[in-house]
C-alpha cells in the first residue's frame, strides 16, 4: 500500500482529505500542536478499515520535516503522496502588516511547502512515482483584502508546484493545485451570517463550501487515473474565481 | 579507499539506482551519450553518491563531469 502524508491533517480541509485518502493509502497525519486531534483522525481512518498514523511536524522548520520523514520512512519505505496543506494565517491590512506577519505566513505557507516537497523528491525519483498537491487558495489567483501576504504564499504555491511538474515529469511524478474558495472550517469560523449571504451572492452554486468538496478533488488528483494531469491548478470553489 | 573500490561503488549505483546494464559501466563511458542518463538521471546519481559517501558536491564541480572516469575521480578527491 503506498503512503500519503498530510501535513495539517488533524483540522479543516486536510481531516477530511486525510478521511479520504484513508480509502486507498497509508495515511501520515501531520500536525504540529492538536496531536490529540490528529489521533482522532487516524483512529478514524482505521476504525473505517484504512491504515494510518500520526507524526509531528513544523514544517516552517526543515529540521523537523526532515525528522518527520526519516521516521514516516522507518516505518512505511516512503512517502509517495505529498499532501501540502498545512498553513496558517496573520491577516492585517498592508499598511499596518508587520514585517514578522508577512515573513511567519510567508516562512510557513510558501517555505514550509518547499522543505517538504524536497525532502519527498529524492525517494520519489528513485521510485519513479510520486504526487504532490498543494492546498493553495482561491486568494493566492484573485488576491483578498487583509491577506496580503497569504495570498502572496498561495500564489507562490502555485509557481512552485507547475516547476516541480516540469522537472519531474519524466518520473512520473505530478505536481498539481487544488484552489479552495470558501470552505466550512475553523480558518473560516469568524465569518457571521451576513458575511456568510455576501460570499454566497457571489458564487455560482449557492452553499460555502465543505472540507470534502476539497478533499474529493484530492483523491482523484492522487489516483492512478489522474497521472496526465499535471501543473495544474484546479480551483474547487462554487464559482467564485470564475 | 583505491580507484577501483569506487569504481564499484558507482558501477552498483549505476546498475541499482538506474538501471543501467552493468556491462556498459567502464571508467570512459559518456554519462548523456553512452548511459543515455539523462540531466535529472545525473542529479540523481549525485544525490545517491552524497549519501553513499557521506560528502557533499558543488554543482560547479560536477559541470565539467561527463564521463564515468571524471565522477569515478572527483569522488575520489573527496573521500
Amino acid at each position: 500500500m503506498k503512503t500519503a502524508f498530510v501535513t495539517g491533517g488533524s483540522r479543516g480541509i486536510g481531516k477530511a482529505i486525510a478521511i479520504e485518502l484513508g480509502n486507498n493509502f497509508h495515511v501520515v497525519v501531520g500536525y504540529s500542536n492538536s496531536e490529540d486531534k490528529a489521533n482522532d483522525v487516524a483512529k478514524d481512518i482505521i476504525s473505517s478499515g484504512g491504515s494510518a498514523s500520526t507524526v509531528r511536524v513544523d514544517i516552517s522548520n526543515s529540521e523537523s520535516v526532515d525528522e518527520a520523514f526519516t521516521s514516516i520512512e522507518k516505518d512505511y519505505t516512503s512517502v509517495d503522496v505529498l499532501i501540502n496543506n498545512a498553513g496558517v494565517t496573520k491577516d492585517n491590512i498592508l499598511p499596518r502588516m508587520k514585517k514578522d506577519e508577512w515573513l511567519e505566513v510567508i516562512q510557513t505557507n510558501l517555505t514550509g511547502s518547499f522543505y517538504t516537497s524536497q525532502r519527498a523528491i529524492k525517494p520519489m525519483m528513485k521510485n519513479k512515482w510520486g504526487r504532490i498537491i498543494f492546498i493553495s487558495s482561491v486568494v493566492g489567483i484573485s488576491g483578498n483584502q487583509g491577506q496580503a501576504n497569504y495570498a502572496a504564499s498561495k500564489a507562490g504555491l502555485i509557481g512552485l508546484a507547475k516547476s516541480i511538474s516540469k522537472e519531474m515529469g519524466s518520473r512520473n511524478i505530478t505536481s498539481n493545485v487544488v484552489a479552495p474558495g470558501y470552505i466550512e472550517t475553523d480558518m473560516t469560523s469568524f465569518l457571521d451570517d451576513q458575511n456568510k449571504e455576501n460570499i454566497i451572492e457571489q458564487l455560482s452554486i449557492k452553499r460555502i463550501g465543505k472540507p470534502e468538496d476539497i478533499s474529493n478533488v484530492v483523491s482523484f488528483l492522487c489516483n492512478e487515473e489522474s497521472e496526465y494531469i499535471t501543473g495544474q491548478v484546479i480551483p474547487v470553489d462554487g464559482g467564485l474565481s470564475t | 579507499m583505491e580507484t577501483n573500490e569506487v569504481f564499484e561503488k558507482v558501477k552498483g549505483l549505476f546498475v541499482e539506482d538506474l538501471g543501467i546494464e552493468e556491462s556498459k559501466v567502464t571508467m570512459d563511458a559518456k554519462l548523456e551519450e553512452d548511459l543515455e542518463i539523462d540531466s535529472l538521471g545525473i542529479v540523481e546519481v549525485v544525490m545517491a553518491f552524497e549519501d553513499e559517501f557521506e560528502i557533499e558536491i558543488d554543482d560547479e564541480e560536477l559541470a565539467d563531469v561527463t564521463t564515468v572516469g571524471q565522477a569515478v575521480n572527483l569522488l575520489h578527491s573527496k573521500i
